[in-house]
């Protein structure tokens, strides 16, 4: 359980959050997937939305809120997806588990790359709604706010979903279904708390803002007590 | 509750067919009280007429609903708990997850005939109504997790840390669609105001649909976990008449291949 030596202990909670968030993010820097497929992938989405609402001028901006997080949400589930497939391949899965990390350190490390991943996502798929749909942003703060406690729902959700599905024969198929009615509060939240802060009206995000932490404190004293007895069973 | 071969499990066995029996009977004449009560004794209701008659299906289907979920929960729970688990639990809470897939279902579509006459919709975007929606998709996932195949401790386990995860999300899940119907649009056609209070015979007849239901919920949760058990039971027989082959298999003499 504890390095070669014996003379320094396993490194403390928060490191090895960081170590297993770093290997993630390692790997996905070398192997560009994220870069490669989900993001066109998150692009050719907002094409279809246009293509399938008409892109009269009128209706784009008025419904981009919800385009944009059914963007985030379709392409974060590839994403998470991921982030489990690479534990599977050259059996990681049980490196990972002989490594002695705790098990809530693991769920915080891949949520945290799940994370980053999907603010990048974030940043590049607003980018794209603002100049694809014509959305003025106003209230940032409010914004950015927002979408960071949304993220962390999403990934943190994602994240025990993807343990609980990682390595079944369905899990491509399973994944989607079991995660998505899951963080279709997230959706709702977040597409509200955008919206009231594109209409000028921020004060009406907040209590939105306040149910997406809610959900966000749920999920992670999930993953923080579940995590580790389904990395080590499944 | 396994399939018992004699011995003192041939009583329990008699006594368990009895309690089934007995709770099959019960359903059926609290459904036939329904029946009389919800379509003939009942007056209709002043503003919807013979519609109302809907609600003794839709609102006991409802609440089974609920209590099947409840009832997963619990069973999820016990089973993660260390000292009260047990592979039965798991059993119980996918027999009920079952039922409540099915009755959430039952009160959707049900919801659905009875909108369509007072609402003018056959589909409302009301809050209660979407959250009965999501529920049923979170618990339809959760039974198709249940049917992937795994090794039964891993699966049990999955599966009921699954049902808690969905069952958390429960409340999220409602707040969150009440909120949007209420901060939204307020003051929309569908308002709660379409369940007047209810008095009189009308009262009498949802009652005995709310018993009924839960009698109806009872049996099939008991005939459910039994089918379980009985097919635990042949998958475990199958294994053991597929290794008996394989052991047999290696006793016959190879067969040789003509050069």
């Amino acid at each position: 359980m504890s390095v070669e030596g014996g003379t320094t202990g396993p490194p403390g909670l928060a490191r090895q959050v960081l170590l297993v968030a770093g290997k993630d993010l390692r790997i996905e820097a070398r192997s560009r997937v994220a870069l490669n497929q989900v993001l066109p992938f998150a692009g050719v989405i907002l094409l279809l939305f246009a293509f399938a609402l008409d892109p009269d001028r009128g209706l784009l901006p008025r419904v981009a809120p919800g385009l944009f997080w059914v963007a985030v949400l379709l392409s974060g589930l590839l994403a998470i997806s991921r982030a489990f497939a690479v534990e599977g391949e050259n059996g990681v899965r049980d490196a990972l588990r002989l490594s002695g990390l705790d098990g809530a350190a693991v769920f915080c490390g891949k949520a945290l790359a799940v994370a980053a991943q999907l603010l990048g996502l974030e940043v590049v798929l607003g980018f794209g709604v603002v100049v694809l749909y014509d959305l003025h942003l106003h209230n940032l703060v409010v914004v950015v706010v927002a979408s960071l406690i949304a993220t962390a729902g999403i990934a943190a959700a994602g994240t025990v979903y993807g343990v609980l599905a990682a390595g079944l024969r369905v899990r491509e198929t399973l994944f989607p279904l079991l995660v998505l009615p899951v963080v279709a509060p997230v959706m709702l939240g977040a597409t509200r708390a955008w919206e009231a802060a594109l209409n000028g009206a921020p004060s009406e995000a907040w209590p939105w803002v306040q149910l997406l932490a809610v959900f966000g404190v749920i999920y992670v004293t999930m993953g923080w007590l579940a995590f580790g007895p389904l990395l080590e069973e499944t | 509750m396994r399939v018992a071969t004699g011995g003192p499990g041939k009583a329990a066995e008699f006594w368990a067919r009895r309690g089934t029996i007995v709770l099959g009977g019960l359903t059926v004449a609290s459904l036939a009280v329904l029946v009389v009560l919800g379509l003939f004794v009942s007056d209709p209701d002043y503003q919807q007429g013979d519609a109302v008659r809907l609600m003794y299906l839709h609102v006991p289907a409802a609440w089974i609903a609920y209590l099947a979920y409840g009832v997963t929960s619990l069973a999820s729970a016990l089973y993660l708990w260390k000292r009260t688990r047990s592979p039965a639990w798991d059993t119980l809470a996918g027999a009920s997850a079952e039922i409540g897939v099915l009755f959430t279902g039952l009160t959707l579509v049900l919801g659905s005939l009875w909108g369509r006459p007072v609402w003018n919709v056959w589909w409302a975007w009301d809050a209660r109504v979407v959250s009965t929606a999501v529920l049923f998709f979170l618990y339809l996932g959760y039974l198709a997790l249940r049917r992937v195949p795994a090794d039964p401790a891993v699966r049990a386990r999955r599966s009921a840390i699954a049902a808690l995860a969905a069952f958390v999300d429960v409340p999220v899940v409602h707040f969150s669609v009440e909120w949007w119907r209420t901060l939204h649009q307020k003051g929309s056609v569908f308002n709660r105001e379409l369940n007047p209070t209810i008095q009189g015979n009308l009262a009498w007849a949802l009652l005995s649909g709310v018993f009924a239901f839960t009698c109806l919920y009872l049996y099939l949760l008991e005939r459910r976990y039994q089918l379980a058990v009985m097919e635990e039971a042949i998958e475990e027989r199958a294994l053991e008449a597929a290794i008996a082959e394989r052991r047999a298999e290696a006793d016959v003499p190879p067969v040789r291949v003509p050069s």
